[in-house]
Protein backbone atom coordinates (compact mmCIF):
# COMPACT_ATOMS: atom_id res chain seq x y z
CA UNK A 1 0.00 0.00 0.00
CA UNK A 2 2.37 2.39 1.44
CA UNK A 3 4.57 1.81 -1.71
CA UNK A 4 1.97 2.19 -4.28
CA UNK A 5 1.42 5.62 -3.10
CA UNK A 6 5.20 6.43 -3.60
CA UNK A 7 4.64 4.89 -6.91
CA UNK A 8 2.07 7.23 -7.82
CA UNK A 9 3.63 10.25 -6.10
CA UNK A 10 6.82 9.42 -8.67
CA UNK A 11 4.50 9.31 -11.49
CA UNK A 12 2.61 12.31 -10.79
CA UNK A 13 6.04 14.44 -10.53
CA UNK A 14 7.83 12.93 -13.34
CA UNK A 15 4.29 14.07 -14.99
CA UNK A 16 4.41 17.19 -14.32
CA UNK A 17 8.12 17.34 -14.99
CA UNK A 18 7.66 16.17 -18.78
CA UNK A 19 4.57 18.73 -19.49
CA UNK A 20 6.48 22.01 -17.53
CA UNK A 21 9.46 21.11 -20.07
CA UNK A 22 7.00 21.08 -23.17
CA UNK A 23 5.37 24.18 -22.19
CA UNK A 24 8.38 26.68 -21.59
CA UNK A 25 8.55 26.04 -25.36
CA UNK A 26 6.19 28.88 -26.07
CA UNK A 27 7.67 31.81 -23.69
CA UNK A 28 5.12 34.39 -25.40
CA UNK A 29 1.98 32.42 -24.15
CA UNK A 30 3.50 32.47 -20.50
CA UNK A 31 3.96 36.57 -21.31
CA UNK A 32 0.46 36.59 -22.59
CA UNK A 33 -0.56 34.42 -19.80
CA UNK A 34 0.51 35.92 -16.75
CA UNK A 35 -0.46 39.85 -18.60
CA UNK A 36 -3.95 38.42 -18.86
CA UNK A 37 -4.58 37.13 -14.93
CA UNK A 38 -3.08 40.74 -13.71
CA UNK A 39 -5.77 42.75 -16.17
CA UNK A 40 -8.26 40.20 -15.30
CA UNK A 41 -7.76 40.81 -11.34
CA UNK A 42 -7.48 44.20 -11.72
CA UNK A 43 -10.77 44.12 -13.22
CA UNK A 44 -12.92 41.62 -10.96
CA UNK A 45 -11.56 44.34 -7.90
CA UNK A 46 -13.10 47.09 -10.44
CA UNK A 47 -16.63 45.40 -11.21
CA UNK A 48 -16.68 44.48 -7.66
CA UNK A 49 -16.10 48.15 -6.13
CA UNK A 50 -18.65 49.53 -8.20
CA UNK A 51 -21.33 47.02 -5.77
CA UNK A 52 -19.86 49.32 -2.72
CA UNK A 53 -20.31 53.08 -3.73
CA UNK A 54 -22.53 54.67 -1.83
CA UNK A 55 -21.21 52.40 1.54
CA UNK A 56 -23.93 49.74 0.62
CA UNK A 57 -23.13 45.56 0.69
CA UNK A 58 -23.56 42.70 -1.13
CA UNK A 59 -26.20 40.41 0.80
CA UNK A 60 -24.85 41.64 4.60
CA UNK A 61 -21.03 41.03 3.09
CA UNK A 62 -18.75 43.83 3.31
CA UNK A 63 -16.40 44.98 0.98
CA UNK A 64 -13.65 43.05 2.64
CA UNK A 65 -15.15 39.98 3.31
CA UNK A 66 -16.14 39.86 -0.63
CA UNK A 67 -12.83 40.33 -1.67
CA UNK A 68 -12.39 36.88 0.35
CA UNK A 69 -14.82 35.36 -1.66
CA UNK A 70 -13.21 36.47 -4.73
CA UNK A 71 -9.81 35.57 -3.40
CA UNK A 72 -10.89 31.53 -3.36
CA UNK A 73 -12.28 31.81 -7.08
CA UNK A 74 -9.12 33.07 -7.94
CA UNK A 75 -7.17 30.23 -5.89
CA UNK A 76 -10.18 27.87 -7.43
CA UNK A 77 -9.68 29.41 -11.27
CA UNK A 78 -5.71 28.61 -11.19
CA UNK A 79 -6.39 25.06 -10.17
CA UNK A 80 -8.69 25.05 -12.62
CA UNK A 81 -6.21 26.60 -15.14
CA UNK A 82 -3.58 24.54 -14.59
CA UNK A 83 -4.74 20.69 -13.71
CA UNK A 84 -8.17 20.91 -15.03
CA UNK A 85 -8.02 21.94 -18.13
CA UNK A 86 -5.17 21.17 -19.94
CA UNK A 87 -5.85 17.60 -18.60
CA UNK A 88 -9.70 16.72 -18.84
CA UNK A 89 -10.19 18.41 -22.09
CA UNK A 90 -7.70 16.09 -23.89
CA UNK A 91 -10.35 12.98 -22.84
CA UNK A 92 -12.50 14.54 -25.36
CA UNK A 93 -9.16 13.84 -27.75
CA UNK A 94 -8.44 10.51 -26.77
CA UNK A 95 -12.54 9.42 -27.13
CA UNK A 96 -12.18 11.09 -30.75
CA UNK A 97 -8.82 9.39 -31.84
CA UNK A 98 -9.29 6.36 -29.84
CA UNK A 99 -6.37 6.59 -27.90
CA UNK A 100 -7.91 5.95 -24.84
CA UNK A 101 -7.47 2.29 -25.46
CA UNK A 102 -3.74 2.61 -24.60
CA UNK A 103 -4.84 4.70 -21.45
CA UNK A 104 -6.82 1.49 -20.77
CA UNK A 105 -4.34 -1.10 -20.98
CA UNK A 106 -1.82 0.90 -18.95
CA UNK A 107 -0.85 -0.51 -15.17
CA UNK A 108 -2.10 2.75 -13.59
CA UNK A 109 -5.72 4.06 -12.81
CA UNK A 110 -7.34 5.44 -16.03
CA UNK A 111 -9.13 8.18 -13.34
CA UNK A 112 -5.29 9.34 -12.22
CA UNK A 113 -3.96 9.16 -15.33
CA UNK A 114 -6.55 10.98 -17.38
CA UNK A 115 -7.35 13.83 -14.36
CA UNK A 116 -3.49 14.04 -13.34
CA UNK A 117 -1.34 13.65 -16.81
CA UNK A 118 -0.09 17.15 -17.49
CA UNK A 119 0.11 20.99 -15.26
CA UNK A 120 -0.08 24.15 -17.06
CA UNK A 121 2.38 27.09 -15.25
CA UNK A 122 -0.20 29.54 -16.32
CA UNK A 123 -2.49 28.92 -13.24
CA UNK A 124 0.30 30.60 -11.40
CA UNK A 125 -0.76 34.00 -11.63
CA UNK A 126 -4.26 33.22 -9.95
CA UNK A 127 -2.75 31.50 -7.55
CA UNK A 128 -0.83 33.97 -6.35
CA UNK A 129 -3.52 36.46 -7.00
CA UNK A 130 -5.96 34.68 -5.02
CA UNK A 131 -3.33 34.41 -2.20
CA UNK A 132 -3.21 38.44 -1.79
CA UNK A 133 -6.61 38.95 -1.38
CA UNK A 134 -7.66 36.01 1.10
CA UNK A 135 -4.97 38.14 3.03
CA UNK A 136 -5.60 41.06 2.58
CA UNK A 137 -9.61 40.70 3.13
CA UNK A 138 -8.85 38.93 6.13
CA UNK A 139 -6.67 41.54 7.39
CA UNK A 140 -9.00 44.39 6.94
CA UNK A 141 -12.12 42.06 8.81
CA UNK A 142 -11.44 42.40 12.18
CA UNK A 143 -11.51 38.93 12.94
CA UNK A 144 -8.43 37.52 15.43
CA UNK A 145 -6.36 34.71 13.79
CA UNK A 146 -7.04 31.08 15.19
CA UNK A 147 -5.49 27.90 15.11
CA UNK A 148 -8.65 26.59 14.25
CA UNK A 149 -9.94 28.90 11.61
CA UNK A 150 -6.94 27.72 9.07
CA UNK A 151 -7.41 24.20 10.06
CA UNK A 152 -11.18 24.68 8.94
CA UNK A 153 -10.52 26.77 5.98
CA UNK A 154 -7.87 24.46 4.73
CA UNK A 155 -10.41 21.71 5.06
CA UNK A 156 -13.16 23.52 3.30
CA UNK A 157 -10.74 24.93 0.43
CA UNK A 158 -9.71 21.02 -0.08
CA UNK A 159 -13.77 20.10 -0.28
CA UNK A 160 -14.00 22.91 -2.59
CA UNK A 161 -11.53 21.95 -4.85
CA UNK A 162 -12.77 18.37 -4.41
CA UNK A 163 -16.24 19.38 -5.99
CA UNK A 164 -15.30 21.34 -8.93
CA UNK A 165 -13.07 18.56 -9.77
CA UNK A 166 -15.36 16.30 -9.83
CA UNK A 167 -17.70 18.82 -11.57
CA UNK A 168 -15.48 19.07 -14.20
CA UNK A 169 -14.85 15.25 -14.27
CA UNK A 170 -18.75 14.20 -14.46
CA UNK A 171 -18.81 16.50 -17.69
CA UNK A 172 -15.85 15.65 -18.99
CA UNK A 173 -17.07 11.66 -18.51
CA UNK A 174 -20.17 12.34 -20.73
CA UNK A 175 -17.76 12.72 -23.72
CA UNK A 176 -17.82 8.70 -23.82
CA UNK A 177 -21.37 9.54 -25.53
CA UNK A 178 -21.28 12.77 -26.92
CA UNK A 179 -18.07 13.48 -28.67
CA UNK A 180 -17.91 17.27 -28.35
CA UNK A 181 -18.45 18.21 -25.05
CA UNK A 182 -15.72 21.02 -24.88
CA UNK A 183 -18.95 23.48 -25.58
CA UNK A 184 -20.52 22.22 -22.08
CA UNK A 185 -17.36 23.12 -20.20
CA UNK A 186 -17.97 26.71 -21.61
CA UNK A 187 -21.51 26.63 -20.11
CA UNK A 188 -19.61 25.17 -16.74
CA UNK A 189 -17.32 27.97 -16.91
CA UNK A 190 -19.76 30.62 -16.97
CA UNK A 191 -22.11 29.50 -14.34
CA UNK A 192 -19.09 29.38 -12.55
CA UNK A 193 -18.43 32.88 -12.78
CA UNK A 194 -21.46 33.13 -10.11
CA UNK A 195 -19.11 32.08 -7.33
CA UNK A 196 -16.86 35.68 -7.67
CA UNK A 197 -19.80 37.15 -5.52
CA UNK A 198 -21.27 35.60 -1.91
CA UNK A 199 -24.35 33.40 -2.53
CA UNK A 200 -26.55 35.51 -0.22
CA UNK A 201 -26.08 38.22 -3.00
CA UNK A 202 -28.67 36.27 -4.98
CA UNK A 203 -31.81 36.21 -4.96
CA UNK A 204 -33.45 33.24 -2.81
CA UNK A 205 -34.39 30.74 -5.87
CA UNK A 206 -30.78 31.37 -7.69
CA UNK A 207 -29.71 30.59 -4.12
CA UNK A 208 -31.19 27.31 -3.98
CA UNK A 209 -29.89 26.51 -7.59
CA UNK A 210 -26.40 27.49 -6.74
CA UNK A 211 -26.12 25.12 -3.70
CA UNK A 212 -27.89 22.27 -4.60
CA UNK A 213 -28.32 21.86 -8.34
CA UNK A 214 -24.71 23.58 -9.03
CA UNK A 215 -22.90 23.89 -6.02
CA UNK A 216 -21.06 26.87 -6.41
CA UNK A 217 -22.05 28.17 -2.74
CA UNK A 218 -19.61 25.33 -1.38
CA UNK A 219 -16.79 26.52 -3.71
CA UNK A 220 -16.13 30.31 -2.82
CA UNK A 221 -18.92 31.06 -0.10
CA UNK A 222 -18.45 28.72 2.30
CA UNK A 223 -14.58 28.54 2.66
CA UNK A 224 -14.69 32.14 2.91
CA UNK A 225 -17.27 31.89 5.67
CA UNK A 226 -14.53 29.77 7.42
CA UNK A 227 -12.26 32.13 7.46
CA UNK A 228 -14.35 35.07 8.66
CA UNK A 229 -15.06 31.93 11.49
CA UNK A 230 -18.66 31.94 10.66
CA UNK A 231 -19.51 28.74 10.01
CA UNK A 232 -21.07 25.92 12.53
CA UNK A 233 -19.21 22.75 12.54
CA UNK A 234 -22.51 21.65 11.52
CA UNK A 235 -22.16 22.43 8.60
CA UNK A 236 -18.52 21.62 8.06
CA UNK A 237 -19.56 18.07 8.74
CA UNK A 238 -22.91 18.28 6.33
CA UNK A 239 -20.10 20.17 3.42
CA UNK A 240 -17.55 16.86 4.01
CA UNK A 241 -20.34 14.68 3.70
CA UNK A 242 -21.38 16.26 0.03
CA UNK A 243 -17.65 16.57 -1.00
CA UNK A 244 -17.68 12.66 -0.52
CA UNK A 245 -20.67 11.62 -2.27
CA UNK A 246 -19.78 13.93 -4.96
CA UNK A 247 -16.66 12.30 -5.35
CA UNK A 248 -18.01 9.05 -5.29
CA UNK A 249 -21.14 9.93 -7.93
CA UNK A 250 -18.05 11.15 -10.40
CA UNK A 251 -15.96 8.13 -9.76
CA UNK A 252 -18.81 5.71 -9.92
CA UNK A 253 -19.48 7.42 -13.40
CA UNK A 254 -16.88 7.36 -14.74
CA UNK A 255 -16.94 3.56 -14.22
CA UNK A 256 -20.36 3.51 -15.26
CA UNK A 257 -19.13 5.44 -18.58
CA UNK A 258 -16.17 3.02 -19.55
CA UNK A 259 -18.31 0.15 -20.04
CA UNK A 260 -19.73 2.04 -22.90
CA UNK A 261 -16.83 2.97 -24.24
CA UNK A 262 -16.40 1.19 -28.06
CA UNK A 263 -12.47 2.10 -29.44
CA UNK A 264 -13.03 4.53 -32.05
CA UNK A 265 -12.11 1.88 -35.11
CA UNK A 266 -15.11 -0.29 -34.35
CA UNK B 1 -20.10 50.45 -69.44
CA UNK B 2 -18.51 51.20 -66.02
CA UNK B 3 -22.06 50.87 -64.85
CA UNK B 4 -22.68 47.74 -66.21
CA UNK B 5 -19.54 46.39 -65.06
CA UNK B 6 -20.50 47.44 -61.37
CA UNK B 7 -23.98 46.00 -61.84
CA UNK B 8 -22.08 42.41 -62.85
CA UNK B 9 -19.90 42.41 -59.74
CA UNK B 10 -22.70 43.10 -57.53
CA UNK B 11 -24.82 40.76 -58.58
CA UNK B 12 -21.39 37.98 -58.38
CA UNK B 13 -20.96 39.31 -55.15
CA UNK B 14 -24.81 38.70 -53.69
CA UNK B 15 -24.80 35.70 -55.41
CA UNK B 16 -21.14 34.28 -53.45
CA UNK B 17 -22.34 35.74 -50.45
CA UNK B 18 -25.53 33.85 -50.78
CA UNK B 19 -24.12 30.77 -51.32
CA UNK B 20 -21.84 31.14 -48.74
CA UNK B 21 -24.35 31.62 -46.62
CA UNK B 22 -26.33 28.81 -47.54
CA UNK B 23 -23.41 25.91 -47.51
CA UNK B 24 -22.07 27.44 -43.76
CA UNK B 25 -25.67 27.90 -42.47
CA UNK B 26 -26.25 23.79 -43.21
CA UNK B 27 -22.89 23.18 -41.76
CA UNK B 28 -24.01 25.09 -38.63
CA UNK B 29 -27.00 22.71 -38.49
CA UNK B 30 -25.07 19.87 -37.68
CA UNK B 31 -23.70 21.50 -34.47
CA UNK B 32 -27.01 21.78 -33.04
CA UNK B 33 -26.16 20.62 -29.62
CA UNK B 34 -23.16 22.85 -29.66
CA UNK B 35 -24.60 26.02 -30.54
CA UNK B 36 -27.25 25.29 -27.49
CA UNK B 37 -24.67 24.78 -25.45
CA UNK B 38 -22.91 28.30 -26.83
CA UNK B 39 -26.17 30.14 -26.82
CA UNK B 40 -26.61 28.62 -22.78
CA UNK B 41 -23.21 30.18 -21.75
CA UNK B 42 -23.72 33.98 -22.43
CA UNK B 43 -26.29 33.68 -19.09
CA UNK B 44 -23.60 35.79 -17.80
CA UNK B 45 -25.75 38.81 -17.84
CA UNK B 46 -28.54 36.97 -16.11
CA UNK B 47 -26.30 36.37 -13.57
CA UNK B 48 -25.33 40.20 -12.93
CA UNK B 49 -28.80 41.01 -13.35
CA UNK B 50 -29.75 39.27 -10.64
CA UNK B 51 -26.77 40.46 -8.35
CA UNK B 52 -27.51 44.45 -9.15
CA UNK B 53 -31.41 43.77 -8.71
CA UNK B 54 -30.25 42.58 -4.93
CA UNK B 55 -27.79 45.79 -4.67
CA UNK B 56 -28.70 49.45 -3.59
CA UNK B 57 -25.53 50.90 -5.33
CA UNK B 58 -27.71 51.17 -8.60
CA UNK B 59 -29.80 53.12 -7.86
CA UNK B 60 -26.58 55.62 -7.48
CA UNK B 61 -26.58 56.29 -10.89
CA UNK B 62 -30.57 56.36 -11.59
CA UNK B 63 -30.99 52.98 -12.76
CA UNK B 64 -34.14 51.31 -11.34
CA UNK B 65 -35.19 47.72 -11.51
CA UNK B 66 -37.26 47.75 -14.66
CA UNK B 67 -34.32 49.80 -16.07
CA UNK B 68 -31.81 47.52 -14.69
CA UNK B 69 -33.98 44.23 -16.20
CA UNK B 70 -34.30 45.94 -19.49
CA UNK B 71 -30.46 47.20 -20.29
CA UNK B 72 -29.10 43.41 -19.42
CA UNK B 73 -31.81 41.41 -20.90
CA UNK B 74 -30.70 43.58 -24.01
CA UNK B 75 -26.83 42.87 -23.19
CA UNK B 76 -27.91 39.22 -23.20
CA UNK B 77 -29.02 39.74 -26.79
CA UNK B 78 -26.05 41.27 -27.90
CA UNK B 79 -23.86 38.81 -26.79
CA UNK B 80 -25.47 36.22 -28.51
CA UNK B 81 -25.18 37.75 -31.69
CA UNK B 82 -21.83 39.42 -31.51
CA UNK B 83 -19.74 36.36 -30.52
CA UNK B 84 -16.53 35.99 -32.43
CA UNK B 85 -14.09 33.30 -32.32
CA UNK B 86 -12.34 33.78 -35.71
CA UNK B 87 -8.88 33.69 -34.15
CA UNK B 88 -9.88 30.14 -33.38
CA UNK B 89 -10.66 28.88 -36.06
CA UNK B 90 -8.11 30.76 -38.20
CA UNK B 91 -5.45 29.20 -36.73
CA UNK B 92 -6.69 25.76 -36.23
CA UNK B 93 -6.99 25.95 -40.31
CA UNK B 94 -3.16 27.67 -41.17
CA UNK B 95 -1.76 24.84 -38.46
CA UNK B 96 -3.42 22.20 -40.59
CA UNK B 97 -2.93 23.90 -43.28
CA UNK B 98 -6.26 24.30 -44.52
CA UNK B 99 -5.96 27.65 -45.82
CA UNK B 100 -3.85 26.97 -48.15
CA UNK B 101 -5.89 25.85 -51.11
CA UNK B 102 -8.61 28.61 -49.25
CA UNK B 103 -6.16 31.19 -50.94
CA UNK B 104 -5.91 29.48 -54.39
CA UNK B 105 -9.65 30.51 -54.80
CA UNK B 106 -10.74 33.68 -56.55
CA UNK B 107 -12.69 35.37 -53.48
CA UNK B 108 -11.07 36.10 -50.04
CA UNK B 109 -10.80 33.56 -47.12
CA UNK B 110 -12.35 36.72 -44.80
CA UNK B 111 -15.84 36.22 -46.54
CA UNK B 112 -15.92 32.69 -45.69
CA UNK B 113 -15.17 33.36 -42.08
CA UNK B 114 -17.55 36.10 -41.85
CA UNK B 115 -20.35 33.98 -43.15
CA UNK B 116 -19.79 31.11 -40.94
CA UNK B 117 -20.41 33.21 -38.23
CA UNK B 118 -23.51 34.98 -39.27
CA UNK B 119 -24.99 31.55 -40.04
CA UNK B 120 -24.22 30.67 -36.57
CA UNK B 121 -26.37 33.65 -35.60
CA UNK B 122 -29.08 32.59 -37.49
CA UNK B 123 -29.20 29.32 -35.97
CA UNK B 124 -28.97 30.83 -32.62
CA UNK B 125 -31.97 32.77 -33.08
CA UNK B 126 -34.52 30.04 -32.12
CA UNK B 127 -32.70 29.43 -28.80
CA UNK B 128 -32.83 32.84 -28.20
CA UNK B 129 -36.29 33.38 -28.28
CA UNK B 130 -37.14 30.43 -26.54
CA UNK B 131 -34.78 32.00 -23.42
CA UNK B 132 -36.43 35.35 -24.02
CA UNK B 133 -40.01 33.87 -23.74
CA UNK B 134 -39.17 31.92 -20.78
CA UNK B 135 -37.30 34.91 -19.26
CA UNK B 136 -40.84 36.67 -19.61
CA UNK B 137 -42.60 34.14 -18.82
CA UNK B 138 -41.24 33.88 -15.38
CA UNK B 139 -40.99 37.84 -14.85
CA UNK B 140 -44.17 39.11 -17.13
CA UNK B 141 -44.00 43.01 -15.61
CA UNK B 142 -40.70 43.54 -17.76
CA UNK B 143 -41.78 42.91 -21.10
CA UNK B 144 -41.36 45.48 -23.62
CA UNK B 145 -41.68 45.65 -27.19
CA UNK B 146 -39.65 48.45 -29.30
CA UNK B 147 -41.08 49.63 -32.23
CA UNK B 148 -40.33 48.36 -35.12
CA UNK B 149 -38.36 50.86 -36.84
CA UNK B 150 -36.08 51.09 -33.42
CA UNK B 151 -35.41 47.31 -33.97
CA UNK B 152 -34.63 47.74 -37.72
CA UNK B 153 -31.89 50.25 -36.13
CA UNK B 154 -30.69 48.13 -33.92
CA UNK B 155 -30.51 45.17 -35.96
CA UNK B 156 -28.04 47.68 -38.42
CA UNK B 157 -26.09 49.12 -35.57
CA UNK B 158 -25.93 45.99 -33.63
CA UNK B 159 -24.10 44.27 -37.09
CA UNK B 160 -21.47 47.62 -37.54
CA UNK B 161 -20.84 46.67 -33.60
CA UNK B 162 -20.38 43.27 -34.46
CA UNK B 163 -17.98 43.68 -38.03
CA UNK B 164 -16.16 46.12 -35.74
CA UNK B 165 -15.70 43.22 -33.48
CA UNK B 166 -14.83 40.76 -35.77
CA UNK B 167 -12.01 43.33 -37.76
CA UNK B 168 -10.66 43.43 -34.39
CA UNK B 169 -10.14 39.86 -34.13
CA UNK B 170 -9.83 39.25 -37.63
CA UNK B 171 -6.49 41.83 -37.82
CA UNK B 172 -4.82 39.82 -34.80
CA UNK B 173 -5.67 36.19 -36.51
CA UNK B 174 -3.30 37.20 -39.21
CA UNK B 175 -0.49 36.97 -36.74
CA UNK B 176 -1.04 33.30 -36.90
CA UNK B 177 0.19 33.60 -40.56
CA UNK B 178 3.97 34.22 -39.08
CA UNK B 179 3.39 33.20 -34.76
CA UNK B 180 2.08 29.39 -34.33
CA UNK B 181 -0.34 30.37 -31.43
CA UNK B 182 -2.02 33.87 -31.84
CA UNK B 183 -5.06 32.25 -30.24
CA UNK B 184 -3.44 32.91 -26.91
CA UNK B 185 -4.21 36.70 -27.43
CA UNK B 186 -7.74 35.84 -27.96
CA UNK B 187 -7.75 35.81 -23.95
CA UNK B 188 -6.19 39.16 -24.06
CA UNK B 189 -8.25 40.67 -26.28
CA UNK B 190 -11.50 39.49 -24.73
CA UNK B 191 -10.72 41.07 -20.94
CA UNK B 192 -11.16 44.74 -21.32
CA UNK B 193 -13.96 43.77 -23.70
CA UNK B 194 -15.43 41.67 -20.33
CA UNK B 195 -15.05 44.69 -18.30
CA UNK B 196 -15.27 48.09 -20.16
CA UNK B 197 -18.09 46.82 -22.90
CA UNK B 198 -20.94 47.22 -20.49
CA UNK B 199 -21.26 43.18 -20.07
CA UNK B 200 -20.93 42.64 -15.81
CA UNK B 201 -21.82 46.66 -15.33
CA UNK B 202 -23.56 49.31 -16.93
CA UNK B 203 -21.21 52.02 -18.02
CA UNK B 204 -23.20 54.38 -16.44
CA UNK B 205 -22.26 52.79 -12.87
CA UNK B 206 -18.14 53.78 -13.64
CA UNK B 207 -16.92 56.71 -11.88
CA UNK B 208 -17.08 59.34 -13.94
CA UNK B 209 -13.22 59.85 -14.70
CA UNK B 210 -12.74 56.03 -16.25
CA UNK B 211 -16.22 56.53 -17.79
CA UNK B 212 -14.85 59.44 -19.75
CA UNK B 213 -11.59 57.05 -20.60
CA UNK B 214 -14.11 53.90 -21.84
CA UNK B 215 -15.54 55.91 -24.22
CA UNK B 216 -12.60 56.25 -26.38
CA UNK B 217 -12.20 52.82 -26.22
CA UNK B 218 -14.32 50.96 -29.09
CA UNK B 219 -15.42 48.69 -26.14
CA UNK B 220 -18.32 50.46 -25.30
CA UNK B 221 -19.46 50.76 -29.47
CA UNK B 222 -19.73 47.28 -29.38
CA UNK B 223 -22.40 46.20 -26.42
CA UNK B 224 -23.22 49.05 -24.37
CA UNK B 225 -24.50 51.35 -27.04
CA UNK B 226 -26.42 48.80 -29.17
CA UNK B 227 -27.63 47.29 -25.30
CA UNK B 228 -28.98 50.80 -24.55
CA UNK B 229 -30.50 51.57 -27.83
CA UNK B 230 -32.79 48.22 -27.86
CA UNK B 231 -33.42 48.87 -24.31
CA UNK B 232 -35.12 52.07 -24.91
CA UNK B 233 -32.60 54.73 -22.72
CA UNK B 234 -31.68 57.83 -23.65
CA UNK B 235 -28.93 57.94 -26.19
CA UNK B 236 -27.57 60.41 -28.16
CA UNK B 237 -27.81 58.31 -31.52
CA UNK B 238 -26.08 60.24 -34.51
CA UNK B 239 -22.93 60.96 -32.12
CA UNK B 240 -22.40 56.90 -31.56
CA UNK B 241 -23.47 56.28 -35.04
CA UNK B 242 -20.54 58.99 -36.01
CA UNK B 243 -18.26 56.86 -33.33
CA UNK B 244 -19.26 53.80 -34.70
CA UNK B 245 -18.47 54.23 -38.46
CA UNK B 246 -15.13 55.41 -37.15
CA UNK B 247 -13.80 52.78 -35.55
CA UNK B 248 -15.36 50.31 -38.10
CA UNK B 249 -13.17 52.52 -40.76
CA UNK B 250 -9.91 51.95 -38.26
CA UNK B 251 -10.28 48.43 -38.15
CA UNK B 252 -11.46 48.28 -41.61
CA UNK B 253 -7.86 49.81 -42.34
CA UNK B 254 -5.89 47.27 -39.73
CA UNK B 255 -8.02 44.45 -40.95
CA UNK B 256 -6.67 44.80 -44.80
CA UNK B 257 -2.97 45.94 -43.65
CA UNK B 258 -2.80 42.79 -41.87
CA UNK B 259 -4.42 40.34 -44.02
CA UNK B 260 -1.90 41.93 -46.77
CA UNK B 261 0.92 41.50 -44.72
CA UNK B 262 0.16 37.91 -43.40
CA UNK B 263 -0.14 36.63 -46.93
CA UNK B 264 3.41 37.82 -48.02
CA UNK B 265 4.86 36.39 -44.79
CA UNK B 266 2.87 33.31 -45.04
CA UNK B 267 4.04 32.73 -48.49
CA UNK B 268 7.64 33.44 -47.66
CA UNK B 269 7.62 30.38 -45.25
CA UNK B 270 6.92 28.10 -47.69
CA UNK B 271 4.71 26.19 -45.89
Amino acid sequence: MIYKFFNITGLLCLFFKVSLSSQLEYKLNILVDVLASILNFIGSIFILSLFFTNGSNLGGWSWAETLIVLGIYNLLESFTISILQPNLTQIVRHVQQGTLDFVLLKPIDSQLWVSFRSISLWGLPSLLCGIILVSYGFYQSDYHFALTTICAFILLLSCSVVILYSLWFLLATTSIWFVKVWNATEVLKSLLMAGKYPIHAYPATLRLIFTYLIPIAFLTTIPAEAVLNRISVEMIVFTLCFTILFFCISRAFWIFALRFYTSASS
Amino acid sequence: MLLFNFRRKARRFILTSKSLLVSQYSLMIEYRVEIILWALSGVLPLIMLSLWLGSSAASVFGYNNEQLTRYFLSVFVVRQFTAVWVMVSFEEDTIEGRISPYLLQPITPFWRYYYSHIAEQISRIPIVLFLLIVFFACFPSSFWFPSLVNIALFLVIMYISFTIRFLLHWTFAMLSFSFERASSLERLLMIPYLFLSGLLAPIDSFPYLIQKIVMFTPYPYLLSFPAKFLAGQEVNFLRNIYILILWLTIFLITGILAWKRGVREYSSMGA
